[in-house]
C-alpha cells in the first residue's frame, strides 16, 4: 500500500509540476488542481497509513487506530484548494475576455497605458454599446406595438 | 485569558460580510464602517502593545482548549509590534483611498480590505504551524481582489500570475507541514520547539527537508531571490494604493522566518546545524544584487519602486541572517522603516501616474503641482535608499553594526553599502527623468495623448495627507529612536527566549491541564 500512494503522489506531482510549467492559463489551472490533489494524499499519509482503523482511541487502548489530525487537516487543505481554484478560474476567464487569449506571459511594453485608464475607457465603450442596443431594441418593440395597432 | 488577543482577527472578520453583503450599494456606509474598524483596529493594537511591554508571553487558547491540542494565539512584543505596523498602514492606505476616490474604482474594495487586514493579523498572532497556512490564505485571497481592483487587461493577466505563483507556494507549504508532522506529529510552534529540539542528528532528514521546504515558501512571499519574480509584475501593475498595503505582505513572510527559524529551527537546534544562515546569506547578497540593479535599469516607475522593495527585503534579510539578539533588533527596525518608506513611495507613484497618465520614465510633460511632488519624491528617495536624515540610514547603520562579528560580515557590508550606491543612482536617475527634465508646454507635444487622459481633479491636502503621514512616522522613528530601539532590543531578547515561549504556551502557570 505504501508503494501505490508514494507512487501516486509522485505521478500527480509530476504531471502537476510539468502542466504548471505550460504558458497557458487552462493547463496550469490543471496542474495546480493535480498539485493539490498529489498534496492532499501526502497529507492524509503523515499520519501512517492504516486500514480497517477508527480515528478514535479504542478503550481497550493496543487496538490500532488511524491519525485523525491529518484527516482534519485534509478537509480544511481540500476546502481551501476548492476556493482557491474557483478564485483562479474566475480570474483567468476575465483575463482571457480582457485579452482574448489564454497566455500567462506579460507582453513587455515599453510604457503600458495604465490600465486603469483602459478599463474605464472599455467600460464607457460597452456601456455606449449596451445603451444602442438597448435603443434599438426599444425601437423594435415600438414597431411591433405598431404592428399589433396599440 | 485574556480576550482582546483575537479582536484583530475578529473585528475586520465581522465587519468584511457585513459590508459585503448589507453595505455594497452604499458607499459612504462601507467607507464609515471600514473607517470606524480600521481605527478600531489600530485602537486594540496599540493597547495590545502595552499589554505586550510588561514582557510577557501571552496567550489565548482557542475555546479554552490546552496548547498542544487547541490552536494558539500568542501575543507578544513582536506580535504587537507588527499588528501595530499593520493597523497604521492600513489606515493611512485606506485614507488615501478614499480620498482619491479609488475605492469606487472597483467593487467590493472596502469587504476585501478588512479580510486582508483579518489575514495579515491573523499570520502575526498564531502561534500554530497549520493556522498559519490559513491565515496565509486568507490575506492572499483577499490580496487576489485588491490586486485585480479596478481591472485592465495588463493588470489581469499580471493578476493571475500572482494567484498561479501563490498557489504553487501554498502547495509547497502543504508539504512542508505535511512533512514536519510526519517527524514530529504535531504542529503547534511550541510543542513543534520541544520535540525538533529533541531529534538527533542522524534521524533529522526529515525535519531538515521540511525546515528548507518552509523557508522556501516564506521566500516566496518575502521576495527573497531565486523566488521573487512575482513581486515586480504584481506590484507595479496593481493599484498603487494596493502596492502600498502589500508592503506589509513581504513582512509577513520575513517574520514567518523570524518566528520559526528562531523558534522551531533556532540556531541552537542540533538537526538544523547552521543551516539556515548558510541558505540566508546567499539568498540576501543576490536579493540585494537584483534589487538595485533592478531599480537602476526599470524603464517605468512602479517596476523601479518595487525593485527597490526587493533590495530592501536583501538588507533586511541580512540582519535576520545574522540569529543573534542585536541583529534581530536591527532587523525589526529595518523592517518598520521599509514598510513606510515603500508604502510613502507608491502613494505618491499613485498621485504622479495618475496625473501623467502613464509611468514611463520618459521625459514627459510636468504636471501640476510639479513642486511638491518633486519635494515628495526627494524625501520618499532619502528614506528608501537610506540617506540621513529619515530612518533608513539609522535602519542600515545598526544592521551593518549588527552583522559586524559574523564570519560573512565582508560580503555584507560589500553588498549594502554598493546596491545602496546603486540604488541612489537608480533614485537619481528616475527623479531626474520624471521631475528635473519635464517640458512645461503641452502644446503640440508627442505626449499629449498621455495628458488628455490624465487625472485633473485638483490636488488638495487630503490627497497628500497619506504621504506626509508616511513620512511624518521615518521621521517619528528617528525622534523617538532611542525608546524604540530599547523596545526592539526587549523584542530582540524575547525572540530567542524560547524556553519561555514554550512554557507559556504548554505550561501555563496557574492553569490544570484538563
Amino acid at each position: 500500500m505504501e508503494m501505490i500512494v508514494a507512487s501516486t503522489i509522485g505521478v500527480l506531482t509530476a504531471g502537476g509540476v510539468y502542466l504548471v510549467l505550460r504558458m497557458r492559463a487552462f493547463p496550469v489551472i490543471v496542474g495546480l488542481a493535480l498539485l493539490s490533489y498529489a498534496v492532499n494524499v501526502f497529507l492524509f499519509s503523515t499520519g501512517r497509513l492504516a486500514t480497517d482503523a477508527p480515528p478514535i482511541l479504542n478503550k481497550y487502548g493496543d487496538a490500532t487506530y488511524s491519525d485523525p489530525l491529518p484527516q482534519a487537516l485534509v478537509l480544511t487543505a481540500i476546502v481551501i484548494s476548492f476556493g482557491m481554484t474557483a478564485v483562479l478560474v474566475m480570474i483567468s476567464i476575465g483575463s482571457y475576455l480582457e485579452a482574448d487569449n489564454d497566455e500567462m506571459a506579460l507582453i513587455d511594453e515599453e510604457a503600458p497605458p495604465d490600465a486603469e485608464f483602459e478599463a474605464e475607457a472599455q467600460a464607457e465603450e460597452e456601456a455606449a454599446r449596451a445603451r444602442a442596443s438597448l435603443s434599438e431594441a426599444d425601437a423594435a418593440d415600438e414597431e411591433a406595438l405598431k404592428g399589433l395597432g396599440v | 485569558m485574556n480576550h482582546w488577543i483575537i479582536a484583530p482577527v475578529i473585528l475586520p472578520a465581522l465587519l468584511a460580510p457585513i459590508i459585503a453583503f448589507v453595505m455594497r450599494h452604499d458607499i459612504v456606509l462601507a467607507r464609515a464602517a471600514s473607517a470606524l474598524g480600521a481605527v478600531a483596529l489600530a485602537a486594540i493594537a496599540v493597547g495590545l502593545t502595552i499589554l505586550a511591554m510588561d514582557g510577557s508571553t501571552h496567550v489565548y487558547y482557542l475555546g479554552d482548549w490546552p496548547a498542544p491540542f487547541g490552536i494558539v494565539l500568542v501575543l507578544d512584543r513582536l506580535s504587537a509590534m507588527m499588528v501595530l505596523l499593520t493597523s497604521i498602514l492600513a489606515l493611512v492606505m485606506l485614507w488615501h483611498m478614499m480620498a482619491t476616490g479609488r475605492d469606487q474604482r472597483g467593487r467590493h474594495f472596502h469587504a476585501l480590505f478588512q479580510f486582508q487586514l483579518m489575514g495579515v493579523c491573523g499570520a502575526f498572532l498564531t502561534g500554530d504551524a497549520f493556522n498559519l497556512f490559513v491565515f496565509f490564505e486568507v490575506l492572499l485571497i483577499a490580496s487576489y481582489g485588491l490586486m485585480i481592483h479596478g481591472g485592465g487587461r495588463v493588470r489581469m493577466r499580471a493578476g493571475l500570475q500572482y494567484v498561479v505563483m501563490n498557489l504553487a507556494g501554498s502547495t509547497l507549504f502543504l508539504f512542508a507541514l505535511g512533512a514536519l508532522y510526519a517527524a514530529t506529529g504535531t504542529l503547534n510552534m511550541a510543542d513543534l520547539a520541544e520535540k525538533v529540539r529533541a531529534i538527533p542528528m542522524e534521524d533529522a532528514a526529515l525535519v531538515r527537508v521540511a525546515a528548507v521546504l518552509l523557508l522556501m515558501v516564506f521566500a516566496i512571499k518575502a521576495a527573497l531571490v531565486p523566488v521573487h519574480f512575482w513581486l515586480p509584475g504584481t506590484y507595479s501593475n496593481a493599484p498603487a494604493p494596493v502596492a502600498a498595503l502589500f508592503a506589509i505582505m513581504t513582512k509577513v513572510g520575513a517574520y514567518a522566518i523570524i518566528r520559526v527559524y528562531t523558534l522551531i529551527f533556532g540556531p541552537d537546534v542540533v538537526a538544523i546545524d547552521g543551516l539556515i544562515t548558510t541558505l540566508l546569506v546567499p539568498a540576501a547578497t543576490l536579493t540585494l544584487a537584483v534589487g538595485a540593479l533592478g531599480a537602476l535599469a526599470a524603464k517605468r516607475f512602479m517596476p523601479m519602486l518595487s525593485f527597490a522593495v526587493i533590495g530592501s527585503m536583501g538588507t533586511l534579510t541580512f540582519a535576520i541572517s545574522g540569529m543573534t539578539p542585536e541583529a534581530m533588533s536591527a532587523a525589526l527596525y529595518y523592517m518598520v522603516h521599509s514598510t513606510f518608506a515603500a508604502a510613502a513611495l507608491f502613494l505618491l507613484a499613485d498621485l504622479v501616474t495618475r496625473r501623467r497618465g502613464n509611468d514611463a520614465l520618459t521625459p514627459q510633460v510636468e504636471t501640476e503641482k510639479h513642486g511638491i511632488f518633486s519635494a515628495l519624491f526627494f524625501a520618499g528617495a532619502i528614506a528608501m535608499t537610506g540617506m540621513p536624515p529619515l530612518s533608513g540610514f539609522f535602519g542600515k547603520l545598526l544592521v551593518l553594526d549588527a552583522v559586524r562579528d559574523t564570519a560573512w560580515m565582508t560580503v555584507a557590508w560589500v553588498a549594502i553599502l554598493v546596491g545602496s550606491l546603486i540604488t541612489i543612482v537608480g533614485f537619481a536617475r528616475a527623479g531626474s527623468i520624471l521631475f528635473w527634465k519635464a517640458r512645461r508646454n503641452p502644446n503640440g507635444d508627442p505626449d499629449a495623448q498621455w495628458v488628455a487622459r490624465s487625472d485633473r481633479s485638483p490636488l488638495n491636502a487630503q490627497k497628500l495627507t497619506s504621504i506626509f503621514t508616511m513620512l511624518f512616522m521615518m521621521a517619528m522613528l528617528v525622534a523617538a529612536a532611542r525608546p524604540i530601539s530599547v523596545y526592539m532590543d526587549a523584542a530582540a531578547a524575547q525572540i530567542f527566549d524560547v524556553t519561555s515561549y514554550i512554557e507559556a504556551v504548554l505550561r501555563p502557570a496557574g492553569e490544570v491541564l484538563k
